[in-house]
């Protein structure tokens, strides 16, 4: 088999290929910005990436002494108010970056799929949370869960879905509901980087004729086409 | 048509130029991250260590039982009369009502029987049918089960009925009356919850490891205690209830707009509110997903202007 023939062929070459074609190389860790980026808004995509970070090490922390555990220990408690603490953060952050993406009307440019798995993981994350709270294994358990039936069976899920089935809810909130929140997003972290950050509305680039007489270094002058490296300018 | 054939109004390309094509400015995210990392860890602990978390302990059938025995009796009288929630809710427990209806739609009844539970059998005769050495109880049940359905029916709604005339439903103020064995049943089912035991054999009877806390939650919804309960701490439907959790805690406030319904007509006086609450929000949900595809308003936050709060400092050169 010839090295062209197994290019073709390899199905390793293939993947390669595709993930270089989908975030290429230069666009996973920029250390540029386009010069628009720069407001406060924009941390709040990474404050929430970081308050899910929390979510998540919290909530393993509770899973190592188990369902109950929180209920009797100290250390638990608390692990289990960094737990309360980081989700309320989490949807505070992710929240008002929700606002800020509906505000700048960020699907622009082919970004409907950078939209959309950012709102899927929200109604995900609601979802969690909310199993969270029949997981509790108290009071607030019983009533949430004796409350929440009647939506649910109201529209045929709640058999699939029994909220008052504590063995099924816990699973829920600890491995099906959290896997799906966190691969959407990878996801989308994946297509915010493939795609960059949305330009203002109008907004323009510089014709590259006008960049032709900006001395850059030569890898900076090549064409720019969505998926190339980023084009650098001097402020 | 235009020119080229193509129909004049099709639809306007999106002309959002490649962000990539702009220029640059320095921005370290490794940094960024970090530092956000460290900012919201400090706040958790900060808050975690301040605030707590709230932890108010599950109620427990004996708890019930000595806090208000007469909910418990009225309760199990309820049950074997079929005039509890449960035992009159239709799907997936039984086939007692259609349940909520979308419009013409029944979804509820289209869920189908998927975790049946005959409340007066489930929750109060087979835990009742496993007490020995109680001769007054055998003969009891034993007179309950030669009854025919009819005859049962008749004798617990007599004896619910007596309970609700009596002053705070006390069974010992109860007036004689065709009961039947109900009094010795509801009785004994009071005797049994006292005990402890009654969670046990309402989810382990059958299997050693019991995950599934289905029967004794509706056992407790049910009776009016939870509920007091909860409304006591502001957790009825009608208090905001869905996004709000015990103590001065912030709960669910992600919630908001689904509680919100609840508030307002025609949903607070629907007997479907719930069908109507959940198909309202699943059409809601459906358009924040596509926004990007729903004309008019995808276009709104160019007209809101509130964009300009975030792109103050373009460049001349960035407008058109």
């Amino acid at each position: 088999m010839s090295s062209e023939q197994h290019a073709t062929s390899s199905w390793t070459v293939w993947l390669r290929n595709h993930i270089k074609r989908t975030v290429p190389e230069g666009q996973w860790l920029p250390d540029r910005q386009p010069a628009y980026v720069r407001s406060w808004i924009y941390v709040f995509g990474v404050a929430t990436l970081a308050a899910f970070l929390f979510v998540l090490a919290s909530g393993l922390a509770l899973a190592v002494g188990g369902a109950a555990w929180w209920h009797t220990s100290r250390v638990g408690h608390f692990f289990n108010s960094m737990h309360l603490w980081s989700t309320e953060l989490f949807f505070v952050f992710m929240v008002i970056h929700l606002w800020g993406k509906f505000f700048m009307a960020a699907w622009r440019g082919k970004r409907a799929l950078t939209w959309i798995t950012g709102a899927v993981a929200f109604v995900g994350s609601i979802a969690t949370a909310f199993t969270g709270y029949l997981s509790q294994t108290n009071f607030d358990s019983q009533w949430i869960s004796t409350q929440a039936k009647d939506g649910l069976n109201s529209v045929g899920v709640g058999a699939l879905f029994n909220v008052l089935n504590l063995g099924q809810m816990l699973l829920w909130h600890i491995v099906l509901l959290p896997l799906v929140v966190g691969v959407l997003v990878v996801l989308h972290v994946i297509l915010v980087r493939r795609h960059g950050v949305v330009p203002p509305f109008d907004a323009q680039p510089p014709e590259p004729a006008a960049l032709a007489h900006t001395e850059l270094p030569e890898p900076a002058m090549q064409a720019p086409t969505d998926g190339a490296d980023p084009v650098q300018v001097p402020r | 048509m235009s020119h080229d054939g193509k129909p004049a109004r099709r639809r306007r390309r999106d002309q959002t130029p490649d962000a990539h094509r702009f220029p640059t400015r320095p921005y370290d995210l490794v940094k960024e991250f970090v530092i956000a990392v460290a900012v919201v860890g400090v706040l958790v602990a900060v808050l975690a260590a301040v605030f707590s978390s709230p932890d108010r302990k599950a109620i427990t059938l004996e708890n019930w039982a000595n806090a208000d025995p007469n909910d418990v009796v009225a309760t199990a009288a309820g049950e074997l009369a079929g005039t509890t929630t449960s035992a009159g809710y239709g799907a997936p427990y039984n086939r007692a009502s259609d349940g909520q209806k979308l419009g013409p739609l029944p979804l509820q009844r289209w869920g189908s029987v998927r975790i049946p539970i005959d409340s007066a059998n489930d929750l109060v005769i087979e835990p009742l049918s496993t007490v020995t050495g109680d001769p007054a109880l055998t003969l009891a049940l034993r007179t309950w089960h030669s009854a025919s359905p009819d005859q049962q029916t008749k004798w617990a709604g007599n004896y619910s009925d007596a309970l609700t005339a009596t002053p705070d439903g006390n069974p010992s103020q109860v007036k004689p009356g065709d009961y039947g064995p109900v009094p010795v049943l509801a009785a004994r089912f009071l005797t049994l919850a006292r005990t402890g035991g009654l969670e046990g054999l309402l989810t382990s009877r059958h299997t050693f490891y019991a995950t599934d806390q289905t029967k004794p939650l509706l056992l407790l919804a049910d009776g009016a205690y939870l509920e007091d309960q909860a409304r006591a701490d502001h957790l009825g439907g009608d208090q905001w209830g869905m996004m709000n959790e015990t103590g001065n805690y912030p709960g669910q406030p992600w919630m908001w707009l689904y509680t919100f319904w609840y508030q307002i007509k025609p949903f607070s006086t629907s007997g479907n509110a719930d069908a109507l609450v959940w198909a309202l929000m699943a059409v809601l949900t459906l358009g924040l997903i596509l926004l990007p595809f729903i004309p008019g308003l995808r276009s709104l936050p160019r007209h809101l202007g509130v964009h300009r709060l975030i792109w103050r400092n373009q460049t001349p050169a960035q407008r058109p």
